[in-house]
C-alpha cells in the first residue's frame, strides 16, 4: 500500500463495487534520453551522479583526451566516453556518449543472476541491484551486453547505475538530468522520449546533413530505458564501443530456464530409479545366498522330541 | 613419470598404514588400504560440500534452503570454489593411487555389454574375468576424472569471471560446469546405492578395508583368484556344500 498515491480513493459511501479508477494507476515506463549531438562533454552528469549517490572519491586518469577514466567503476556509474572520429573529408568530429546502465527491457544481468532477489526490474523499466541479496558471483557481468555491472572486491558486491530509482520513486528526475546544462539529457516516459528522439533525428537528417542520424533503442533486447540520439546510428560502435546488436548469451535463456530444471528432475529420477530397482529387482548378495530363515539344526530325532 | 607416481603412492600407502588400521576378520580379505579409504572419504566430504553449496546457485528457486547451511548466499558462493578445489585435489591423488587398477581391459568391454543382465538381476555372480574393479566402477571412475577436469577448468573461469575471461567464456563454462554436476549427481546415486543396500557387504570395504571371501568371489572373481590362488567357482561351490553363508 505504501507505494500507492496517498489520495487515491479506496471506498465511496453508498457505492457498490470498487470506486471508479481503483487499481488503475498508470505505470508509465520511464526513459532517459541522451542526445549525443548536444553533449558538450562538461561532465556535470558525472559529478552529479557521484554526489547524489554519495560515492567515495575515485582517482581519474589522464590519457591526452577529455575522458575522465577508461571505463566505469563500481563507484563511478556515469562516464562520458570521449571519441575523436575522423570523417571521410578529413575533418574531426567529437563523439561524446554518456556511458551508464541501459536499463534493458530484457536485462541480461537479471537473466544471468542466480541470487534470490539480487536484481529487480520495476514496472517502470528501472533495473536495480539489491546489494544485500547479491552473492558476488559476477554472473551479471557475463550477462550484460554493455559491460556495466562492476564488482567491488572489498564488499564482494556488484554495483551499477540505478537510474536514481530513489529520486524517480519520489517523482524527481535522475541526478544527471538535473545537472545537465545543455538539455542534452531528458527524462520522461518512454513514449515521450522516443517521440522527441525521433523528431530530433529527423531534424538532424533534414536540416543538418547527418543523413544517418537516428535513435539507439536496440530491439534485440526488447529496447532500453536509456536511449540515444546519434549522428550516425549505423555505426554506434564509434561512440566508445556502443554495441550495435546487444545479445544475452543463449545459455542464460535455453540452459537456465529450460534445461536446468528438466535435467535436475532427471537427476532426481535417478534416485527414484535406484529405489525402484531395490523394490523390483532387489539387492545382489554374495553367493551362496544366505537362506531367508535360519535352518533348524539337522539332528536326527528332533521332530520326534518336539511332537 | 609413472615410476615417480608409483613411488609417491607407495610411500603414502605405507605412511597411512602406520597411522590407521585395517580390521580384517577370519574369512575376510583386505580390499582397500588406509590411504585409499582416507582419500575416498575426503573426496566424498568435499564432493558433498561442493554439491550442497552449489545447489543454491544451480536452482535458487528450488534449493535456496541449502544456502543458510553455509552461512548464507555470499558465504556459500565464497566457499563453493574452495570445496571444489578440495574435491579436485583429493580426487587427483586418488586418480594417481588408482590409475593402475582402473586401466580399461577387454573384460570391461564385455562387462559393459552384459550390463542389462547385471541390472536386471539375472546374474547372481559377476563374470569370472572381473578383476579388482569391474567395468561399471571403471566407467564411474573415468567419468569423475573427466568431470573433475571440466570442473577445474570451467570452475576457474567462473571463479575469475567475465572480467578476466570474457562473458562468452563464462556463459559456456557455466553450462559445462552444470552438465558435469548433473552427471556426477546421477552417478553418486548409483554409487551409494550399490555400495550400501544394492550389494550388501560392500560398505565395510571403505570402513574397515575388508570384505568377506564370499563377497570377493561373487563380485570380483578374478581378483579373488589373484589374492587367494583358489578358483572362485569352486570356492563358492564348496561354501554351498558346507553351508557356510558368510555373505552378510
Amino acid at each position: 500500500m505504501s507505494d500507492r498515491k496517498t489520495l487515491q480513493v479506496r471506498q465511496i459511501s453508498g457505492h457498490s463495487g470498487t470506486p471508479p479508477g481503483f487499481d488503475t494507476q498508470r505505470d508509465a515506463e520511464v526513459c532517459k534520453l541522451i542526445d549525443t549531438t548536444i553533449c558538450i562533454g562538461c561532465k556535470a552528469c558525472e559529478v552529479a551522479c557521484v554526489e547524489w549517490n554519495d560515492m567515495p572519491f575515485s582517482p581519474t586518469t589522464f590519457d591526452n583526451t577529455y575522458q575522465t577514466m577508461p571505463a566505469t567503476r563500481w563507484n563511478f556509474w556515469n562516464l562520458i566516453k570521449f571519441n575523436e572520429h575522423q570523417r571521410e573529408d578529413g575533418t574531426i568530429q567529437w563523439l561524446m556518449r554518456k556511458d551508464q546502465c541501459m536499463h534493458c527491457a530484457d536485462p541480461g544481468c537479471l537473466r544471468a543472476c542466480p541470487a534470490d532477489g539480487a536484481i529487480v526490474q520495476y514496472t517502470n523499466g528501472i533495473v536495480d541491484f539489491q546489494q544485500e541479496n547479491c552473492i558476488g558471483c559476477e554472473f551479471c557481468v557475463s550477462g550484460c551486453p554493455y559491460d556495466i555491472p562492476k564488482f567491488n572486491p572489498a564488499t564482494k558486491k556488484v554495483y551499477k547505475c540505478t537510474l536514481c530509482s530513489d529520486r524517480v520513486g519520489a517523482s524527481l528526475e535522475p541526478a544527471c538530468i538535473k545537472a545537465c546544462p545543455t538539455g542534452c539529457l531528458k527524462f520522461g516516459t518512454k513514449d515521450d522520449m522516443k517521440f522527441i528522439a525521433e523528431e530530433r533525428s529527423k531534424q538532424l537528417r533534414d536540416n543538418f546533413g547527418f543523413k544517418d542520424a537516428g535513435v539507439y533503442d536496440p530491439q534485440s533486447i526488447g529496447g532500453t530505458h536509456v536511449i540515444y540520439v546519434l549522428h550516425d546510428a549505423e555505426n554506434p560502435e564509434r561512440y566508445g564501443g556502443l554495441t550495435k546488436n546487444p545479445v544475452i548469451p543463449w545459455s542464460y535463456t535455453v540452459w537456465k530456464w529450460l534445461f536446468k530444471p528438466v535435467l535436475g528432475a532427471f537427476a532426481m529420477f535417478g534416485l527414484l530409479g535406484v529405489l525402484l530397482h531395490y523394490i523390483t529387482v532387489g539387492p545382489r548378495v554374495p553367493q551362496p545366498e544366505p537362506p531367508l530363515k535360519p535352518q533348524p539344526p539337522k539332528k536326527e530325532g528332533s521332530d520326534v522330541q518336539r511332537s | 613419470m609413472s615410476s615417480v607416481v608409483e613411488r609417491f603412492d607407495d610411500k603414502a600407502r605405507d605412511a597411512f598404514d602406520r597411522i590407521g588400521q585395517n580390521e580384517i576378520h577370519v574369512g575376510e580379505l583386505q580390499r582397500h588400504r588406509v590411504y585409499t579409504r582416507f582419500l575416498h572419504w575426503m573426496v566424498a566430504l568435499f564432493f558433498f560440500l561442493a554439491l550442497f553449496s552449489g545447489f543454491g546457485i544451480y536452482l535458487p528457486w528450488l534449493f535456496r534452503w541449502f544456502t543458510p547451511i553455509f552461512g548464507g548466499g555470499p558465504m556459500a558462493r565464497a566457499l563453493h570454489p574452495w570445496f571444489g578445489l578440495g574435491f579436485v585435489t583429493f580426487f587427483g591423488l586418488q586418480t594417481l593411487n588408482w590409475i593402475a587398477p582402473m586401466k580399461w581391459t577387454p573384460a570391461d568391454t564385455r562387462w559393459m555389454r552384459n550390463l542389462k543382465n547385471t541390472v536386471g538381476g539375472n546374474e547372481k555372480m559377476e563374470p569370472p574375468d572381473t578383476g579388482f574393479f569391474n567395468g561399471g566402477q571403471k566407467a564411474q571412475f573415468w567419468e569423475i576424472v573427466a568431470g573433475s577436469v571440466i570442473y577445474l577448468i570451467t570452475g576457474i573461469i567462473l571463479w575469475a569471471g567475465a572480467r578476466t575471461f570474457g562473458r562468452w567464456a563464462v556463459a559456456v563454462s557455466y553450462v559445462l560446469h552444470d552438465i558435469s554436476a548433473i552427471v556426477m549427481l546421477g552417478g553418486i546415486f548409483i554409487h551409494i546405492y550399490l555400495s550400501t543396500i544394492g550389494e550388501p557387504g560392500t560398505f565395510q570395504a571403505m570402513i574397515r578395508g575388508a570384505v568377506s571371501e564370499a563377497w570377493a568371489w561373487t563380485f570380483h572373481p578374478a581378483w579373488y583368484k589373484e589374492v587367494t590362488g583358489r578358483d572362485p567357482a569352486q570356492a563358492c561351490e564348496e561354501a554351498r556344500q558346507h553351508g557356510r553363508f558368510e555373505g552378510r
